[in-house]
């Protein structure tokens, strides 16, 4: 008697908790995106009763997993080249947009205030420009007074989608670091003391004088970071902000870039931020298991309309342009199939 | 004096001998025999457990790293170089981290921790010994993180602001000594990481050279005292080779703990992949570099090359160790010679 009261209740929990697993899509990858990511899946589960489980354990893990197929789907901030893309018979697509942004820690000087251009960027981080009243970036700052003091360079000591972004950006605009030190999620980083994390780097940052540092926008935004002015394609010093993002994202031409490689840095457009990036989910073009690819699909599909968007600015995250949207939902069409070869969206 | 504690030992090994021949058997025996038996391989088996996990650890760090030893061979070793978009690596940096951090943090240590433990045994009054050795003991109890923070957010900013510069002022004029102190001053780095490592290694080797000094015969202590030693003579003659075992265990329970500390030491240390001369310089100790890039690392080569820095301070400690047996055995001959 006393037994089976003890069981009863055991067995119901274990026939929910069955049930609750069966219908769950599982993710796992990139840190950046995780506080969007985990505030959707809330709000999915509320709506649906469907329910996202994502670990974010890295953009690197993020592909290892969805290759060794132990996920429904991969997140990464570094989008896989379509040859890689063929390797592993996966398809990717891009969901919000965010971005890096630098941060200085100058006494005396207000957040915006420095100006700086890609190439100086590059060259403090090559270590040619050491001090921060270098002929080269009082030439931009003709309005401010800096000190003859010693730039501390900070950068992450972890493998991060944000230092592809940062390390892209710097690719594009100075061959040299292009060819000397190159891009990827880690670097051999000429100079410098590495933080881990957003908040290692922004610890440093805080705590040198005369450091300067990159953090990702909303981490930037959130702790009141102080920021630099980056001059865009267009000659003008902007400002990072959603405003600045959203131009980034609106002038870049996704239907030429196959298996939406694209990298937002360095796009053309008025008031575009020109250390902008998105963050992409990884699917295999062939599902084995169609229903539940269903269900990532819808998660997603949920995820760009009006409440998704919503949350997602409230998080600082950048929706993407719905023109975007379309394109990504055509490529679902065209790419993820059931074993039969039928279209699963 | 070792004579007489051989004697002992030799007095104790024969009399539980002589028990074990002349005690007769009860009958009630016969069923503790099968217990015994089964108790013996139990803990046999646990041993062998013990000894063969390390082995399988040793053989996945080798398959690990498969592809980094091909591709690298011994030139991993001495090469600086730590590129993860060319893929090409090399231990240099971060062996050269770990063994200075671990060696600045023991000159700090060593003469700490045996000040230490000379005044709670032979110096203390007998009522502020159990607050003080408690205290000591409270150190080590904390969590590496906490230490690792408080290096980050207290120590560091003082370190820069004060320390630093003072040492640039002085020791950093000297030809020579001071490009061990030059570069600008972050807080940061590997002088405040052997510093921090100091500081969490301390009750370590002082709880273990104050279990060992008290276990000094009091007899003769106070046969030196008698003699007329001073306090310093009876710690320096009787008390440190009577001990000399334990004083060199606690040391290399410290060395081991600083060999493998890795969030303390990530805090602080800057994380850099570059050599310098400088103390001063962020540099970067093997476990950190696991610690911050193993989550991250895209690519085989980036992951065996991680794989293969484990297997190195595998070795080190391992090398640490053998040196210290090696250590003891040669102060136990030189002993024999004397007498």
């Amino acid at each position: 008697m006393a037994f089976a009261r003890i069981l009863a209740p055991l067995a119901l929990a274990a026939s929910v908790a069955t049930s609750a697993i069966a219908a769950d899509i599982t993710g796992a990858g990139a840190t950046f995106p995780y506080p969007i990511y985990a505030k959707w899946a809330d709000a999915y589960k509320k709506s649906t009763g469907t329910g996202m489980n994502y670990q974010s354990i890295g953009s690197g893990g993020g592909i290892k997993q969805i290759t060794a197929k132990t996920v429904d789907f991969g997140a990464s901030d570094m989008p896989l080249k379509p040859e890689d893309l063929d390797k592993g018979g996966l398809t990717q697509f891009p969901t919000v947009i965010g971005g890096d942004v630098p941060v200085v820690n100058l006494p005396g000087v207000k957040p915006g205030e420095v100006h700086l251009t890609g190439p100086v960027l590059a060259d403090i981080y090559l270590g040619k420009v050491q001090k921060w009243d270098d002929p080269a970036i009082a030439k931009l700052n003709p309005n401010l007074k800096l000190q003859s003091q010693a730039i501390t360079v900070v950068h992450r000591s972890d493998g991060s989608g944000t230092t592809f972004i940062w390390v892209n950006y710097l690719s594009k605009v100075s061959p040299e670091w292009k060819t000397k030190v190159g891009e990827g999620t880690s670097v051999n980083w000429p100079t410098g003391v590495g933080g881990k994390g957003n908040e290692g780097v922004a610890s440093y940052v805080q705590r040198i004088s005369g450091a300067i540092g990159y953090v990702e926008y909303a981490y930037a935004l959130q702790n009141k970071m102080n920021t630099a002015s980056v001059q865009n394609r267009e000659g003008e010093f902007v400002q990072a902000n959603a405003e600045a993002f959203r131009a980034a994202a609106a002038n870049a031409e996704w239907n030429k870039a196959p298996g939406f490689y694209l990298i937002l840095t360095d796009q053309p457009g008025k008031g575009a931020w020109p250390i902008s990036g998105a963050t992409f989910i990884l699917m295999h073009k062939s599902q084995g298991k169609p229903e539940i690819a269903k269900e990532v699909l819808k998660f997603f599909d949920w995820a760009y309309g009006a409440e998704g968007d919503k949350l997602a600015s409230s998080l600082d995250y950048v929706p993407l342009p719905d023109k975007v949207v379309d394109q990504v939902k055509a490529s679902w069409k065209s790419n993820i199939k059931d074993p039969s070869g039928k279209s699963i969206y | 004096m070792s004579m007489a504690l051989d004697n002992r030992q030799a007095a104790g090994f024969d009399s539980r001998r002589l028990a074990h021949v002349h005690a007769p058997r009860p009958p009630m025996m016969r069923n503790n025999a099968l217990m015994d038996l089964l108790f013996r391989n139990l803990t046999r088996f646990f041993a062998f457990f013990v000894f063969s996990l390390l082995g399988a650890i040793v053989v996945s760090l080798f398959i690990g790293s498969t592809l980094s030893l091909k591709k690298f061979g011994l030139g991993f070793l001495w090469s600086a170089s730590w590129d993860p978009v060319k893929d090409d690596f090399g231990a240099l940096v971060p062996i050269a981290g770990t063994i200075a951090t671990s060696a600045i943090a023991l000159v700090i240590a060593i003469p700490v921790s045996f000040g230490i433990a000379m005044f709670l045994t032979e110096l203390s009054p007998v009522w502020l010994r159990r607050p003080l050795g408690t205290a000591i003991e409270m150190l080590a109890a904390i969590p590496s993180i906490i230490y690792g923070m408080w290096g980050l957010f207290i120590f560091a900013p003082l370190f820069q602001q004060y320390v630093q510069p003072a040492i640039q002022a002085t020791v950093g004029h000297v030809p020579m000594l001071g490009a061990f102190f030059s570069g600008p001053p972050m807080g940061i780095g590997m002088l405040t990481a052997g510093i921090i490592l100091a500081v969490m290694v301390i009750p370590f080797i002082t709880a273990v050279m104050r279990d060992v000094f008290e276990l000094v015969p009091p007899m003769l202590k106070e046969s030196a005292y008698a003699l007329g030693s001073t306090t310093w003579e009876v710690v320096w003659r009787i008390v440190l080779p009577f001990t000399k075992v334990g004083v060199i265990g606690g040391i290399m329970l410290g060395l081991g703990r600083a060999l493998g500390e890795t969030m303390a030491v990530t805090f602080v240390i800057g994380n850099a992949h570059q050599l310098s001369k400088s103390f001063f310089a962020p540099g970067n100790s093997i476990a950190s570099a696991l610690a911050n890039e193993f989550t991250e690392a895209v690519g085989d080569v980036y992951t065996s090359a991680l794989v293969e820095l484990g297997l190195i301070l595998f070795l080190i400690t391992t090398i640490v160790l053998a040196l210290s047996k090696l250590l003891l055995l040669q102060l136990g001959k030189r002993e024999g010679e004397r007498t």
